[in-house]
């Protein structure tokens, strides 16, 4: 199958800054992909790229298996999202909805019937007439949305598009936008930096850090089995033991990572059971979060674990404060091994 | 592959870019430094003193005629005086409306303010000219308000000194003082308010909660922050009054200025060499002016 | 004014002296401007009596019949207008290759558009007639708008400039991607933007170059704008009232485009970014 993105060695510095560094990764029809990544990673270039806003240095981008590297933004079948919504504030909504079709020489009539039904997509039907400076926030990404959709693009980009939203809305938006794409069944690629959102709305998810992609998974890929020591910190919170902890912890000089809600507190007196890791030491803090807890316990003197524990009636774990000694464990095909 | 063919969109913007800058850059190129160079050329040729002709050869003797003869160095000397006499007067005059304006006048007043300065900074520049020699004049209104108030006296005396003074307002160098601050005030006020409305409330708030009392917070804070303005402001009325040389023919004194000296060295002279050399002179001293005003931050606050 | 802002604590307020002399700066500002107003319709026509002996609209009149007013008048509308054209087509096109674009030499360029008027007048003025007199042109009609179009481009440029900044260039890539060509986005999106500045700057050169009188003194050869015309009544007056009135004029002619551009740049919520 002709996948409906594809980067080959793509490559993009800024002078002395490497922005993309040779990456290349395919994305499929229908796919909801997300770019996840730090500040500064690529991600965004990478978004540019195939939008057609930037060129690379090197390297080729196909949409839908045809050679688009030359090819100018308006003359790609992808369509935008922006950040800031980049709404034109001088037409009204109705008439921002329908720049595409006017573009492309569609007379009025059909271009406002076009731009209704589009409207009424993203339930906001009556706000045609309406200005942009007069809707909230959570509105105009909406009309930035239909505004984009109108020309029945076979990909939509969507950069970082939930970071201006508060939480509420950010949790709606997620829904309505995975709801959207599977109705559309077109490929959304969206941009952000939060890596909650990428799990929980993308198919597949691809981990950029400084120019180049540390892994392409599935969340749940991703989540459990991180390859390196950056995916396994920036996707969810992990505990990254370096060679010579492990050493000392497990036996073996292999660098791992584990989660905290995988590692258990032993009561006092109980034994682990068969085949566990087993470590000791002192708690150094305690954070209450309600449903759980976070501890920190200093294990040596080179490395602090996090451990998550549920606060359910029983688990002993309201008797712990600073200074308590306690002794970890967790099994040993919880712990993922580390490449680089 | 990914080549850059003809139609790559570095390419597209690069040629449309210089398509866009071409005519107004060729313009500027052509017409405004080109006439700035033959100014300049013309600066290193000379007159011949016996046909009055000037003669196209590359010379240093009219500089050193500019720089040598006492009575140009007084010009020199006398209107750099009176561009830093009006300086200083500037500043302190259009301090008060500059802070009022910026911080505590609401938001109408601010635009009223605004508009107040900007007015008759745009009303014409001659109008305004000729407007202070009807005021300045013997039976003007300066006289009539001296007179009722009493001060008719002291306006005399005033008069009396030694060079400033003159046989009237409207021809002494005291006369065109005045005309040179009311002219460039508002170029004064308009980037030391902005200078004034940029300092955040809360340093002020700081410096009161420290122990400061308000003439030491307008001191060691408001002053210091309000610098690059009053530097700012200050390069228009510094280089505005350096050339300047309709108003120290319409109002004043006998005393030449580079800007008369100019003016007239070019026209009824026929000396355009040394016309030319004595325009350099302000751009000099603007230029070592400028140097001093970027190290007090001007160029930050423009 | 006092109901609608809270009141500050007595140690914020300004001091009585502040306020005075603020008053008094704003006062002494304006003063000249009426007292011009008011010689335009005394009565007698010699001295600057202060007060005037009488009131009459007379002057307008006598004003109004003179012929080589009406001249200088026109010359000086016809000098504005074309130097005016000249300058929003120089001053835009400069505008849009600046706004954002960097380049090695930004800064030169930059700094030479700002020259002409960061310079004093008498240099440009003289720098002109250097160049005139060089060239072998005869000075007339067209050196003067060519000396006018030189720093009116630069204050169309910086109006139009400012407002593209503003610009956020996100707008300029949405547009291209929902698939307009460039003269497309320029219509759509970069020119209703840009209108008000494009005409506040178009105003603001017409003024200047209405009242234009350091540079013009240089580049006029023998035409007669009115500000030369005013110059030379300041030498040699024939009627002075009449002065006072082409005064008034000149004050009004002018007032209405700068009030105009003024109001066109002030910020605005309703057409610019959130």
């Amino acid at each position: 199958m002709t996948p409906a993105i594809e980067l080959r060695a793509t490559r993009r510095a800024f002078g002395s800054v490497v922005a993309l560094d040779s990456v290349s990764l395919t994305i499929a029809p229908g796919e909801f992909f997300a770019l996840l990544g730090p500040s500064g990673s690529g991600k965004t270039t990478c978004l540019r790229l195939i939008a057609g806003f930037d060129q690379p240095d090197s390297g080729t981008i196909l949409l839908d298996g045809e050679d688009v590297t030359n090819t100018p933004p308006f003359a790609r079948n992808v369509n935008t999202v922006f950040q800031d919504y980049a709404l034109f504030p001088h037409m009204t909504v109705a008439e921002n909805v329908a720049y595409g079709l006017r573009v492309r020489g569609i007379a009025a009539a059909e271009r406002a019937k076009q731009a209704a039904a589009m409207l009424d997509l993203v339930r906001l039907g009556d706000f045609g007439a309406r200005r942009p400076h007069q809707l909230s926030g959570g509105q105009r990404q909406r009309v930035a949305l239909a505004r984009a959709l109108i020309n029945r693009p076979q990909v939509l980009l969507l950069d970082e598009p939930l970071g201006a939203l508060d939480l509420k809305l950010r949790e709606e938006m997620q829904a309505e936008l995975k709801g959207l794409q599977q109705r559309l069944g077109i490929t959304f690629v969206f941009v952000t930096h939060d890596q909650g959102e990428a799990l929980s709305m993308a198919d597949r998810v691809a981990v950029f850090s400084q120019g180049r992609i540390e892994q392409l998974d599935t969340p749940r890929e991703l989540y459990n089995r991180p390859q390196t020591a950056f995916v396994a910190s920036f996707v969810g919170s992990a505990n990254v033991v370096g060679r010579e902890a492990a050493q000392v912890l497990t036996g073996r000089d292999l660098a791992f990572a584990i989660r905290p809600e995988l590692i258990d507190i032993l009561a006092s007196g109980e034994p682990a059971a068969d085949g566990y890791v087993q470590c000791a030491g002192e708690v150094v803090d305690v954070l209450y979060h309600g449903a759980s807890s976070r501890l920190r316990v200093k294990v040596d003197e080179h490395t602090t674990l996090a451990v998550a524990c549920a606060e359910t009636a029983g688990s002993g774990v309201a008797g712990l404060t600073t200074g308590t000694r306690v002794r970890l464990a967790w099994r040993p095909e919880h712990a993922v091994q580390l490449q680089g | 592959m990914a080549g850059r063919a003809e139609f790559s969109l570095q390419g597209r913007r690069s040629f449309y870019f210089a398509l866009l800058l071409a005519p107004p850059l060729l313009w500027l190129g052509i017409v405004y430094l080109g006439s700035l160079f033959t100014l300049l050329l013309q600066s290193f040729y000379a007159i011949d003193e016996f046909t009055a002709r000037i003669v196209p050869e590359f010379t240093l003797a009219t500089y050193r005629q500019l720089l040598t003869r006492p009575a140009h160095i007084d010009i020199i000397v006398r209107t750099l005086l009176m561009a830093v006499a009006v300086t200083l007067a500037s500043a302190v005059i259009a301090f008060p409306v500059a802070l009022y304006m910026a911080r505590y006048a609401g938001p109408r007043l601010k635009a009223l303010f605004y508009v107040g300065v900007m007015l008759p900074m745009w009303t014409s520049y001659l109008v305004k000219v000729y407007a202070w020699r009807l005021i300045l004049a013997k039976q003007g209104i300066a006289s009539w308000g001296f007179e009722h108030l009493g001060l008719m006296g002291a306006l005399d005396k005033a008069l009396q000194v030694p060079v400033v003074g003159g046989p009237s307002l409207a021809s002494s160098y005291i006369g065109m003082f005045v005309v040179f601050v009311y002219m460039w005030l508002p170029f004064m006020i308009l980037p030391l308010a902005a200078a004034l409305e940029r300092v955040p409330a809360s340093l002020l708030q700081a410096s009161a909660d420290l122990g400061a009392r308000p003439g030491q917070t307008f001191r060691n804070v408001v002053l210091p922050l309000a610098l690059p303005g009053l530097a700012a402001g200050s390069i228009f009325t510094f280089s505005l009054t350096l050339g300047d040389y309709i108003i120290p023919s319409v109002v004043g004194a006998p005393g030449y200025f580079i800007g008369m000296m100019v003016y007239q060295q070019q026209g009824t002279a026929g000396n355009l060499p040394l016309a030319a050399a004595f325009s350099v002179v302000p751009i000099v001293l603007i230029g070592l002016y400028l140097m001093l005003a970027r190290r007090l931050g001007a160029f930050d606050a423009l | 004014m006092r109901s609608e802002q809270p009141r500050r604590p007595s140690w914020e307020r300004p001091s009585l002296f502040t306020k005075v002399m603020a008053a008094v700066g704003l006062v002494f500002l304006h003063a000249p401007v009426w007292v011009i107003t008011l010689y335009a319709f005394t009565t007698e026509d010699r001295t600057y009596q202060f007060p005037p002996p009488g009131l009459t609209l007379h002057w307008f009149d006598v004003a109004f019949a003179r012929t080589d007013i009406w001249e200088s008048m026109r010359l000086s509308l016809l000098v504005a207008s074309a130097a005016t054209l000249l300058a929003i087509t120089l001053g835009t096109l400069a505008a849009f290759a600046l706004a954002r674009r960097t380049f090695s030499g930004k800064e030169s360029i930059t700094l030479l558009f700002v020259l002409p008027i960061a310079l004093p007048g008498i240099l440009t003025g003289l720098a002109l007639l250097a160049g005139i007199r060089t060239v072998g042109i005869d000075p007339g009609f067209w050196t003067i708008v060519a000396g006018h179009a030189t720093f009116c481009l630069v204050i169309v440029y910086n109006n139009v400039v400012a407002r593209l900044r503003r610009i956020p260039p996100s707008w300029v890539e949405a547009s291209m991607d929902l698939g307009a060509r460039g003269h497309q986005t320029f219509r759509h999106v970069l020119l209703p933007q840009i209108a008000t500045a494009l005409l506040a700057g178009g105003m603001l050169a017409f003024a200047l170059s209405f009242d234009e009188i350091i540079v013009t003194l240089f580049t006029a050869g023998h035409e007669r704008t009115l500000p030369i015309w005013f110059y030379s009544e300041l030498f040699r007056p024939r009627e002075r009232p009449v002065t006072n009135v082409v005064a008034v004029v000149v004050i009004l002619v002018t007032l209405v485009p700068i009030l105009l551009a003024y109001y066109l740049t002030r910020p605005d919520e309703q057409s610019s970014s959130n």
